[in-house]
C-alpha cells in the first residue's frame, strides 16, 4: 500500500465514444419501432433467444440492460420501495425490483441518456430461465400490464455436462417457440436469415472474447470494470453487424496498446477476479480502489458469460440450445470449479473477490464453500463482500473498503 | 551523515511511534519506543468529530508517557475512521494491524477474533505473523459491539453494568434471531415472562458468541481483542465454554489494534515482509 499512488490512475477507452454512439443508434431505433410501429418490438431475456427474434425483424429491448443503467444512475435504490409495495419482495432481484418500481414511477433513464420518452412498448416478452426464475416473473409482469404475449425457455438449473438429453429438449422448446414468434411479427421464419443472425452473433462472440482475452497480458489493457461498460454491444446487439465492427474496433485499441506496453491501470502490481454481479452503483469507486493499490481486476465470471461459442449456422437451433446452457451461471459447482481454476491460472491471478449479491443469489457462487475450495486448489486470498447489483441498501463502503484494503495488503505484502 | 551520528541514534532510539485506532465507538492511541515497548495510551469515545478525538486521544497518550510531541516519530492510523487522522503518515487496515499488535506478544500462529464496536473480525496468522486468511461479519450488527449497546438501551442498563450481570448469571435465555433488532423482540418476551435480567445479558453474551463461532472455524489457539472482549470478560469465557478449549486475552485487548499500527509506524513506511514485523 505504500508504494501505491495517492490517486487512481486509469487509462481511459477511446472507443468509448463509438460505443455511446453505437448504443445511441439501437436506442433510437427501438423507440421509432415503438412509436411509428414500423417494427415489432420484443423483450427478451439478456441471455435469451435474442437472435430468433432478430431473424424474424423485430428489434430487441434487454429489460436487463435497462436494469443496470437504474444501478449505474443509482436511481434503483429510489425505485425499488415501489415494487415492493406492490407485493415484490426486497429479498428478490433487485433488477426486477428496480425496473418494475421505475415502471410504476413513469421513468427511465433512457430519457436522460437517449432522449426517450419511455421503454418502448413489448409486442412479445421472450425470456429464458437459464439465469433464474426471476426472469419469468420479471416479464409475466409486463406480460399482465401491456397485455402482450409472452413465451419462454426453461433450462435446466445446476447442470454438470450439457448432454444429449438437455441438448434434445432444449432444442424442441426453440422449435417450439417459433409459431408464436412468427404470429407476433407477421412473418414466416427464414432459416437463411436465422443462420446469417447466428453467424453474425458468433463472431460478435468471438471478437468479445479477444477484447477479455487482452486481460491475459501483463499490464493488462483492460479492466472489469471496462468490460462491464464496453459489453453492451454484445448484449443488446448481438447478431447485428455494427456490434461486430465495434468489437473490432476496440480489440484493435487494445491490440495497440499491448503492443505499447499500455496498461489499463498504471503501474499494474496485482492483477484480480471479480466473481458475480458488479455492483452497477458504484463502479467507478471500486475501479478507482483498484487502481489506488495499483490493482487492476484482469478478469470476471460475468463479462465472460457473454460468451456463446457453441452457436452454430449450421444447426442454428441446437446451437442456441447448447450455447444458452452452456452459461456458467446454469452450472454445478464442480463445472464452475474447474472454469474458475483455468481463468485464474490463465489470467495470473493473485487473489479473487467474490461478490455476495444479496439479491442475485444464482449469480452469487459463495454460498456453497466454493471460495474455500478453490482458495485451497489455487493458494491465491479472496475475499467475499456482501452488496447487491442494483440495491445499494444490502452495501457498505466501509466494510467493502476494509476487505478489499486488507486484501491488497496480504498481497503487497507478500511480494 | 549528521553532525552527530551517536546523537541522531539516541534521539532515533528515544522517539515514540504512535498508532491510532480509530473505531466505530472508541478511539484507541498507542504509543510504542524503539524496542516495541507499550510506552502511553489512550482510549476515548469517537464521539462525532473523529480528527479530535484522534489529536485528544494522541495528547493523552503522551501525557501519560510523560513525554513531548516533539518526541514523536511517525504515526500509523487504523479503523473505520482512519481517513480522519490527518497528521497519520500511513494508513492501515485494522485486520493487518490486530494481527500484527496480537504476534508482537505471543509470537505463535494464532487465530485472532476482533470483535470490534461495529464489526467482528477474523484473521489467522501463521507461526511466522504471516496473514493465512481474513474473514468479516456480514453488514449486520449482530455479534458485535453495537449489538449489546442496543440490549443495555432495551434493559435501560448502563453498558458497563453488563459484564457482572452476565458473570453472576446461573442461567441464559436463547436469542435465537441474527437481528439486532428482532432480538429485542425476543428480550421483550423474556421480560414479560419474568426472566431475570442477568439470564437475558448473559443469553445476549452467547448471541454475540454464537455469531463469532459462525465466521470461521477458528482452528488453533484462539486470541480475542476489541472493547467487547475488554470491557467483558465474560464473553471470553462463554467462548472458551463453546470451542472447548483455552482461549487467549492478550494484555490491552481493546489496544491491540493501536499497538499493531505503532509497530507498523516503527518499522516505516515500506511494508515489512512478515505481518507480524519482528520485535
Amino acid at each position: 500500500m505504500a508504494d501505491a499512488p495517492k490517486t487512481a490512475a486509469i487509462k481511459k477507452i477511446k472507443a468509448a465514444g463509438p460505443m455511446k454512439d453505437l448504443m445511441g443508434a439501437y436506442f433510437k431505433e427501438l423507440d421509432e419501432a415503438a412509436r411509428q410501429r414500423s417494427a415489432r418490438v420484443a423483450w427478451c431475456s439478456s441471455v435469451g433467444p435474442a437472435e430468433l427474434l432478430r431473424a424474424l425483424g423485430f428489434r430487441v429491448y434487454f429489460p436487463e440492460n435497462h436494469g443496470a443503467l437504474l444501478g449505474t444512475s443509482r436511481l434503483a435504490t429510489e425505485y425499488i420501495p415501489e415494487a415492493n409495495a406492490i407485493g415484490y419482495a426486497p429479498t428478490i432481484c433487485s433488477y426486477l425490483t428496480s425496473d418494475v418500481g421505475a415502471w410504476l414511477k413513469k421513468t427511465t433513464p433512457l430519457t436522460k441518456a437517449f432522449g426517450m420518452e419511455g421503454v418502448p412498448r413489448p409486442d412479445l416478452l421472450a425470456f429464458n430461465t437459464n439465469q433464474c426464475r426471476d426472469v419469468q416473473d420479471w416479464f409475466a409482469f409486463y406480460s399482465r400490464e401491456y397485455q402482450v404475449p409472452i413465451v419462454g425457455i426453461e433450462t435446466p438449473r445446476s447442470v454438470n455436462e450439457v448432454d444429449a438429453a438437455h441438448l434434445a429438449g432444449l432444442t424442441a422448446q426453440y422449435r417450439a417457440l417459433v409459431p408464436k414468434l412468427e404470429e407476433v411479427a407477421g412473418q414466416k421464419l427464414d432459416l437463411d436469415r436465422l443462420r446469417e443472425v447466428v453467424a453474425s452473433s458468433y463472431r460478435c462472440t468471438l471478437l468479445w472474447k479477444q477484447v477479455l482475452r487482452a486481460g491475459t497480458h501483463r499490464p493488462a489493457p483492460i479492466t472489469f470494470f471496462d468490460g462491464t461498460i464496453h459489453m453492451g454491444p454484445a448484449v443488446v446487439l448481438r447478431g447485428d453487424p455494427r456490434a461486430e465492427e465495434y468489437y473490432q474496433l476496440l480489440a484493435a485499441e487494445l491490440e495497440e496498446r499491448i503492443k505499447g506496453g499500455v496498461a489499463a491501470v498504471e503501474g499494474e502490481r496485482l492483477r484480480f477476479y471479480w466473481d458475480g454481479m458488479p455492483v452497477w452503483g458504484k463502479l467507478r469507486e471500486h475501479a478507482e480502489t483498484f487502481a489506488a493499490a495499483q490493482g487492476c481486476v484482469v478478469a470476471s465470471t460475468y463479462c465472460n458469460s457473454w460468451i456463446f461459442e457453441a452457436l452454430a449456422e449450421k444447426d442454428p437451433f441446437v446451437g442456441m440450445a447448447r450455447a444458452y446452457t452452456e452459461l456458467f451461471i446454469v452450472r454445478a459447482e464442480a463445472y464452475k470449479e474447474r472454469y474458475l481454476e483455468t481463468m485464474a491460472r490463465d489470467y495470473g491471478i493473485h487473489g479473487i473477490i467474490y461478490h455476495e449479491s444479496m439479491t442475485c443469489p444464482n449469480n452469487s457462487n459463495n454460498r456453497y464453500g466454493l471460495p474455500g475450495r478453490m482458495a485451497k486448489k489455487l493458494g491465491i486470498p479472496y475475499v467475499v463482500i456482501q452488496g447487491d447489483l442494483n440495491d445499494l441498501r444490502c452495501y457498505s463502503d466501509e466494510q467493502t473498503r476494509t476487505q478489499l484494503e486488507a486484501l491488497f495488503e496480504q498481497l503487497h505484502d507478500r511480494a | 551523515m549528521p553532525d552527530d551520528p551517536a546523537g541522531a541514534i539516541a534521539a532515533l532510539a528515544a522517539a515514540l511511534y504512535c498508532g491510532v485506532d480509530l473505531g466505530a465507538s472508541a478511539t484507541k492511541v498507542a504509543l510504542v519506543d524503539g524496542a516495541g515497548s507499550l510506552r502511553g495510551w489512550s482510549v476515548r469515545p469517537s464521539g462525532v468529530d473523529y480528527r479530535a478525538a484522534a489529536l485528544a486521544g494522541q495528547e493523552e497518550a503522551l501525557r501519560q508517557a510523560g513525554a513531548a510531541p516533539g518526541l514523536l516519530g511517525r504515526t500509523v492510523a487504523t479503523g473505520y475512521g482512519r481517513d480522519n487522522v490527518s497528521f497519520a503518515d500511513d494508513r492501515r487496515t485494522e485486520i493487518q494491524c490486530h494481527g500484527v499488535g496480537v504476534y508482537h506478544v505471543l509470537h505463535r500462529a494464532l487465530t485472532v477474533i476482533d470483535i470490534g464496536g461495529q464489526d467482528n473480525k477474523v484473521i489467522r496468522l501463521d507461526a511466522a505473523g504471516r496473514r493465512l486468511h481474513f474473514r468479516m461479519n456480514r453488514k449486520c450488527a449482530a455479534g458485535t459491539g453495537a449489538f449489546l449497546e442496543e440490549i443495555a438501551l432495551r434493559l435501560d442498563l448502563p453498558l458497563g453494568s453488563l459484564d457482572a450481570l452476565a458473570a453472576g448469571a446461573t442461567e441464559a435465555v436463547q436469542l435465537s434471531s441474527f437481528c439486532t433488532v428482532f432480538a429485542k423482540t425476543e428480550i421483550l418476551a423474556h421480560l414479560r415472562r419474568g426472566v431475570p435480567v442477568g439470564a437475558i445479558v448473559r443469553g445476549a453474551f452467547a448471541s454475540v458468541v454464537a455469531r463469532v463461532v459462525e465466521m470461521d472455524p477458528l482452528p488453533g489457539e484462539v486470541v480475542l481483542t476489541g472493547g467487547v472482549i475488554a470491557h467483558n470478560p465474560t464473553v471470553g469465557v462463554l467462548l472458551q465454554e463453546r470451542l472447548g478449549r483455552a482461549v487467549v486475552v492478550p494484555p490491552h485487548p481493546q489496544l491491540a489494534g493501536a499497538i499493531g499500527a505503532a509497530l507498523i509506524a516503527r518499522h516505516g513506511l515500506a511494508s515489512s515482509a512478515q505481518e507480524g514485523l519482528d520485535a
